[in-house]
């Protein structure tokens, strides 16, 4: 397990379950829908580990932010399909909010470092 | 939440095992889509998947609460290692189940003794109130709570004091009959005022309490005890309202007390109202001092305040009464104390006891915990070069020292569930015996104990194994040829420390020990081979006057010496070594009048006939003994103990003088009269280890006090004759029942059961203590001399002789033996004032028990240390050099 003093991970962490929960704002996916969505939408830049994205659907599971029923994929599979909850749509508006203030505030304070040289 | 991702972790892994397979297959899939073999594209998937082992475990460990697990492993590794040394394991769980089995059990006691209120209402403020004779010291021997006359009681409710009301009452006794005189039965009872059981807050369990018209003499009403109703009157109901006959008077019964209420102790069979049967002189007289006062304070009033009032009052009292014995002070009791006093004393001394029998039980087994950390020494050094944590490795020794414990402590709370029962009913004096019972205080003291013994028992061995910076222990271990010698000079010291505390348990169980038997061998002042006693008490309805009372003493004395088999047969009121019972002020008629300041005689009274003093084997040791003429008509003769001459006779002979005592003590006898004194007699004690008090003795037979001792001098075994001569008495009246039938050794055995099992239960535990220490000791060089092998190995290989080993090991055995040793008797030195408030009659340094003590200990250290001094000495030196 990641230790929690690295704020990389930490941060990390609470970005992929936003995203997780706005890739399901489409509709019910399951695990390796969520996956490529993901990196489709990031044109590739984003590489989601496997490693975190499942212990992260599980945990988003747990918080009842989403609700999981099993189904059948586009290969006619059995696959575990995960669906957005009202209080999954509500933590997401909480979480994009939180991370617009931050990246502007971000972006401000490099804009001015910048500005300043 | 946790809990339930926690249980379904299984299922949780499960489906995450499933999406695996979901995500490999839609996988493939897009690879194949994308123009890949089926092969390369299987494997690309797999590459993306990454390692689904780490993924499950990372999920595994989010769903399980970090501590639990802990804790769990923790345990499963403690239990491991545990049953892996089972022998270890239930030494140490005896150890400790039996430590804490007997500090649970006598913690039980205490509490139900000393600690526990009262099921009173309201008990903080109930109190008992005595007369208290200001200067009276009771390291001196004299009597600080003295029993409260009745006159004076009265006066004290009368008057305006702190207290919002007081009872009064006082130990008696009847015959208790059928209606025809059927099944009599000597009983005990209490007289108690109207309003106890209404201070008190008892409410009757059927009928009524006394009512404030009953309590006056003649009066003719009773209430049972439970025990009573249950056991004679078979729990019938219908028996309030009906009739019980008390000394062939018929008694109507108004009520029975509630199954609890076994106050002020559980022997007492019925209740009278306090003035039923007193006699006259009893209410009227200040000097009459026979009952106990209980009172309840006022909410507004302190203690002090309303007893310095009341001790203002009574000494109004005394001095309007300057020639009688009247108290000038009242002392406070509480009721807790006043019922455990005389127990109070061996309880704490037995607390003490077994608390170092529990400081020597963890001691010994956080040694055996040393010596395993020991023989895990390796594997500590590789674990934590492997990068354990000190703190995990740590919390592992704890949780076996936890277990132990957990182990121990359950045992133990099962031992003292038998043993506090067995020792309540051994023990005879305890107030409260039948409320004794283990209940969740009790549980929670074990629980306590045993948490606090697991710290003592589990630290000091995890901190010293692993302790070490990590090459050290490394280094350490890895050579058995040099042993680690800090933590065998932590296993010594543990050892010495266990050894002293035992030397002070020794010494103090030894101490107790010889004034046990110093008590026991005490000279009551009488012949106590061959006595025979027992006791009937005539009714003063059938035996209304002395005359009946003589023929009927004189007739029974004449057939019990009849009876073949007998020496010789005697009546008195009370027989040596069976209690107090009573003493009277009296004044010398040929001194001087005392002055008004001036303390006032007193004597122990007895009451004995002319054959009393030979009978018992009482030496004359100056004039004569009572004739069979003095008695009928009034003769005022009186004999007096030889203390009682060397008291108040110094210098001057005692026969022939008068002593005056006030009239009213003897109904029926002319004021102002003097009993001439006829002859001195040897002491004896009224209690065995007490003093001689100064003791007079008047004729039983112009019909002294209606209770009457028979002793019977038998020419053998005198129980057998207990039969034929209680025939006798049933012979002169078949209703009058007979009771405590006991040789006089039983008798004065009775008075010293009490002693007799602190003694032992004490000296249990000093040699159940001196066990675990040699134990102790034993394991100690045992395990010093598998780590010397190799040593030992090389040093007969280069010559030296097996006594020499022996001697060698011999010594580093007991050198923490005699430290211990010599630690344990500096101890022993700061604790005299302890010992000397505990032990009754023996000086706290006693040389005997000294030099016994230790040569005991040295004895059983020599022999703990023999057998692995021994094993050394015959060690094959090349197997010796050769482990490794």
């Amino acid at each position: 397990m990641p230790k929690k003093n690295q704020p990389d991970s930490e941060m990390l962490k609470g970005t992929m379950d936003m995203m997780i929960l706005r890739t399901l704002v489409g509709g019910d996916a399951h695990g390796h829908t969520i996956a490529k969505v993901i990196e489709r939408t990031s044109e590739d830049v984003l590489e989601v580990e496997q490693g975190s994205l499942y212990p992260a659907l599980h945990r988003l599971e747990d918080r009842k932010w989403v609700s999981s029923h099993w189904g059948t994929s586009e290969n006619n599979r059995k696959a575990k399909f995960y669906r957005l909850t009202a209080e999954g749509r509500k933590q997401l508006v909480r979480e994009t909010s939180r991370w617009r203030q931050m990246t502007r505030a971000i972006g401000l304070v490099i804009g001015e470092e910048g500005g300043a040289r | 939440m946790r809990l339930f991702r926690f249980f379904h972790r299984k299922q949780s892994d499960a489906e995450l095992q499933n999406e695996f397979e979901t995500f490999l297959t839609e996988e493939t899939a897009d690879n194949q889509a994308r123009g890949m073999s089926p092969d390369e594209a299987l494997r690309q998937a797999r590459i993306k998947l990454g390692n689904p082992q780490k993924v499950r475990e990372s999920l595994w460990l989010q769903n399980s609460p970090l501590l639990l697990t802990h804790a769990g492993r923790d345990l499963k590794y403690a239990l491991r290692t545990l049953s892996r040394t089972p022998g270890f394991s239930n030494i140490a769980i005896a150890v400790m189940a039996l430590c804490i089995g007997a500090a649970t059990s006598l913690f039980t006691i205490v509490r139900s003794v000393l600690l526990r209120p009262l099921p009173f209402q309201d008990p903080d403020h109930l109190v008992m109130l005595y007369e208290h004779h200001r200067g009276a010291q009771s390291s001196t021997g004299d009597f600080v709570y003295n029993p409260v006359a009745a006159a004076d009681f009265y006066d004290w409710r009368s008057k305006p004091q702190g207290f919002e009301d007081m009872a009064i009452m006082r130990y008696t006794g009847y015959n208790l009959t059928g209606e025809r005189g059927e099944m009599p039965e000597s009983v005990h009872v209490v007289a108690g005022s109207w309003n106890l059981f209404q201070l008190l807050g008892v409410q009757p369990a059927l009928g009524r309490a006394f009512t404030e018209s009953e309590d006056r003499p003649g009066s003719s009403v009773v209430m049972l005890t439970w025990s009573a109703f249950e056991r004679r009157f078979a729990g019938d109901a219908k028996i309030v309202g009906r009739q019980v006959h008390l000394d062939g008077r018929p008694y109507t019964v108004v009520g029975v007390l509630p199954s609890w209420f076994a106050y002020p102790d559980a022997t007492i069979q019925l209740w009278t109202p306090y003035r039923a049967d007193a006699l006259p002189g009893m209410l009227q007289h200040h000097d009459w001092h026979q009952s106990q006062a209980v009172a309840r304070l006022r909410p507004d009033v302190s203690l002090a305040n309303a007893v310095a009032r009341l001790g203002a009052i009574q000494y109004q009292l005394h001095l309007q009464y300057p020639h009688d014995p009247v108290n000038e002070d009242v002392a406070p009791r509480s009721l807790n104390e006043d019922l455990a006093g005389n127990v109070k004393k061996p309880l704490n001394l037995m607390l003490y006891a077994v608390g170092c029998m529990l400081l020597i039980g963890c001691l010994n087994v956080s040694n055996l915990l040393v010596a395993r950390g020991a023989a895990r020494q390796r594997e500590v050094a590789i674990r934590s070069a492997l990068g354990a944590q000190r703190a995990t490795l740590i919390r592992e020794q704890l949780t076996e020292s936890v277990l132990i414990c957990a182990g121990g402590g359950l045992g133990g709370i099962l031992l003292s569930m038998l043993g506090t029962q067995l020792l309540a009913h051994a023990w005879r004096d305890l107030p409260t015996a039948q409320s004794i019972h283990i209940d969740g205080a009790v549980i929670v003291f074990a629980c306590a104990l045993m948490f606090l013994a697991t710290l003592l028992v589990g630290l000091l061995p995890a901190l010293s194994t692993t302790g070490k910076t990590m090459t050290k222990a490394l280094q350490t271990s890895a050579r058995t040829g040099a042993s680690s010698t800090s933590r065998t000079a932590l296993r010594k010291s543990l050892l010495t420390v266990e050894i002293a505390i035992t030397v002070v348990l020794l010494l103090a169980a030894g101490l107790l020990l010889k004034g046990f038997l110093q008590l026991r061998s005490a000279d009551v002042g009488c012949d106590t081979k061959n006595l025979l006693t027992m006791q009937y008490s005539l009714p003063d309805k059938k035996y209304d006057t002395p005359e009946k009372v003589n023929a009927f003493n004189e007739a029974l004395l004449e057939r019990v010496r009849d009876l073949p088999g007998i020496r010789a047969a005697a009546l008195g009121s009370t027989l040596p070594g069976a209690g107090y019972w009573g003493d009277f002020v009296f004044t010398v008629k040929e001194h001087p009048p005392l002055k008004a300041d001036e303390g006032r005689p007193e004597a122990v009274v007895r009451w004995a006939d002319p054959g009393y003093f030979s009978a018992l084997g009482i030496p004359l040791v100056s004039g004569r003994f009572f004739t069979n003429d003095e008695r009928g008509a009034r003769s005022y003769k009186v004999m007096i103990s030889h203390q009682l001459a060397r008291q108040y006779f110094s210098g001057d002979i005692p026969i022939g003088k008068h002593l005056h005592v006030p009239a009213h003590f003897h109904p029926g006898t002319p004021n102002n009269v003097d009993y001439e004194i006829v002859g001195v007699v040897g002491d004896t004690l009224y209690q065995v280890g007490q003093e001689p008090k100064a003791t007079m003795y008047f004729p039983i037979l112009e019909g002294g006090g209606e209770s009457q001792t028979l002793a019977v001098r038998t020419e053998s075994e005198p129980l057998q004759l207990s039969v034929p001569v209680q025939k006798q008495i049933a012979a002169l009246d078949p209703q009058l029942p007979v009771s405590d039938v006991l040789t006089m050794n039983q008798v004065i055995g009775k008075s010293l059961v009490n002693a007799s099992l602190s003694t032992t239960l004490v000296l249990a535990f000093a040699i159940l203590s001196l066990l675990l220490a040699s134990v102790g000791l034993y394991g100690v060089l045992s395990y010093l001399t598998t780590q010397r092998t190799s040593e030992l190995g090389i040093r007969m290989a280069l010559g030296a002789q097996r006594d020499q080993l022996l001697q060698l090991m011999l010594f580093d055995g007991l050198r923490p033996a005699l430290f211990g040793l010599g630690l344990g008797l500096v101890m022993s030195l700061a604790a005299t004032r302890i010992f000397q408030s505990m032990f009754f009659g023996t000086k706290p340094i006693d040389p005997v028990v000294l030099s016994s003590v230790i040569a005991t200990l040295l004895v059983v250290a020599i022999l703990a240390c023999l057998a692995p001094a021994w094993r050394a000495s015959r060690l094959d030196p090349v197997k010796a050099l050769r482990t490794e």
